[in-house]
């Protein structure tokens, strides 16, 4: 799986002009592929969700090249741009974003629905959606009455309804506690087994513990990142030694 | 380390030949501590010699079968009981080579760090994986989890050492931009 989905090609983004002008992220590379989940580690302030922000489109770049599934955003219209992030894209953010007039499953039709799917397409995309999240069974609930890990759960099955092949998340467990957020990545990182390819900001060193590669981020550069892991099943092998 | 607290824990739900324990022991903390033969043999001799554990007469000439003696068991159930007390800090070669990196000209502290930070989010990655792959096993899951835990706080004082050092440095040079504030653009510098 040698396809990359996000590709960063010496990004930079300044905010403001002259004197007061900050270099959000300076000369960013970096390539996700289908099936890696890459987590983005720095303190705060040193680029990390400007990057997300601009992998999503979500922001466009002083200079360099955002590529998301071969087409280079800078070259589409607005339509085509909005088209890409609700087609290719999904994303996770802290807070989680759930319209609370909605049950789950109305949450996780949205961008489909959005997107010219009927609504019988949508329903049955959105329940598959929320079934490899564990959540079919709850698609009738609102918001409110279920758990913070739960609507994170639904939140995530509305970033991957679809097709979707790129999932951004930023500090996606947010204020859930310590096996709830871990139930969360887990489900992130079996996205990405399945397929996806995924960038997780975070500056919990045990949530990048979940990426096949670290990047680290300061003042706005990538200073350093860990080498790609070796297969599951070496590492299997190498602990039952 | 508790070898011996081990293998008295082990000889607890039943007598066991050298060989078996060590294979239990290793089992039940998913191999993160080898223990080789050797190692087995000469702890078993010395808590036989100490009265914890006694030779049955189930084995042969070549091969001992151990059990647990009355105060073997008294024992273990001391060792549940008394929390572990390191005597003194352990010798921690991480804090040493820091504490020293900053004293020696031309060694830049904040890449040592990087290079560390890296090292153990990528341990941290690989203990991860192999916590995943074992499965239901609740011993190997908390022995993973506490190698887990151990590297995050390694990381977390690797984070407060690196923002201790700039906070430290722009107060000798007397400007006051906090350590996570993005770096202002000198005028004119080049894109």
């Amino acid at each position: 799986m040698t396809e990359a989905i996000l590709e960063l090609r010496s990004v930079t983004r300044v905010h403001g002009h002259d004197e007061t002008a900050v270099r959000a992220l300076d000369g960013a590379s970096l390539a996700v592929n289908a099936g890696e989940l890459v987590a983005v580690m720095g303190p705060s302030g040193s680029g990390k969700s400007t990057l997300l922000n601009l992998a999503g489109g979500l922001d466009s770049p002083t200079s360099g090249d955002v590529i998301v599934e071969g087409k280079r955003l800078g070259d589409l219209s607005r339509s085509g741009l909005a088209e890409l992030r609700r087609r290719s894209i999904g994303y996770v953010f802290q807070s989680l974003n759930l319209i609370p007039s909605l049950t789950a499953i109305e949450n996780v039709m949205l961008p489909r629905e959005l997107d010219g799917a009927s609504t019988r397409r949508a329903r049955r995309d959105a329940l598959r959606a929320l079934d490899a999240v564990t959540m079919a069974q709850l698609a009738d609930r609102f918001p409110d009455d279920m758990s913070g890990g739960q609507q994170q759960r639904v939140a995530i099955a509305r970033a991957l309804v679809g097709d979707r092949r790129l999932v951004l998340a930023d500090e996606p467990t947010g204020a859930l506690d310590s096996q709830t957020g871990e139930d969360v990545l887990r489900l992130l990182r079996a996205r990405c087994d399945a397929g996806a390819a995924g960038v997780l900001v975070t500056h919990e060193a045990r949530h990048a513990g979940w990426a096949d590669r670290v990047v680290f981020l300061r003042d706005g550069t990538m200073v350093d990142e860990t080498a790609p892991m070796a297969s599951a099943e070496s590492l299997i092998a190498g602990v039952s030694q | 380390m508790s070898i011996r607290f081990g293998l008295l824990t082990l000889l607890q739900q039943r007598p066991m030949y050298g060989y078996q324990l060590r294979q239990e022991f290793e089992s039940s903390t998913g191999s993160t501590w080898p223990l080789n033969i050797g190692q087995v043999y000469t702890t078993l001799s010395r808590l036989e010699r100490d009265g914890l554990v006694v030779v049955t007469d189930e084995g042969d000439e070549s091969q001992h079968v151990y059990a647990i003696s009355d105060a073997g068991r008294i024992s273990v159930h001391d060792w549940f009981a008394t929390p572990i007390q390191p005597s003194a800090p352990p010798r921690d070669e991480l804090a040493i080579k820091l504490a020293l990196a900053i004293r020696t000209p031309g060694v830049d502290v904040r890449s040592v760090i990087q290079a560390q930070r890296t090292s153990t989010v990528r341990t941290l990655q690989e203990y991860t994986r192999s916590r995943e792959a074992a499965g239901e096993d609740l011993s190997w899951l908390l022995v993973a989890d506490s190698l887990i835990f151990s590297a995050e706080a390694e990381i977390r004082w690797l984070d407060h050492c690196e923002t201790r050092l700039v906070r430290h440095a722009a107060r000798a040079t007397g400007s006051e931009r906090p350590a996570h504030q993005p770096v202002a653009i000198e005028e004119g510098a080049k894109k």
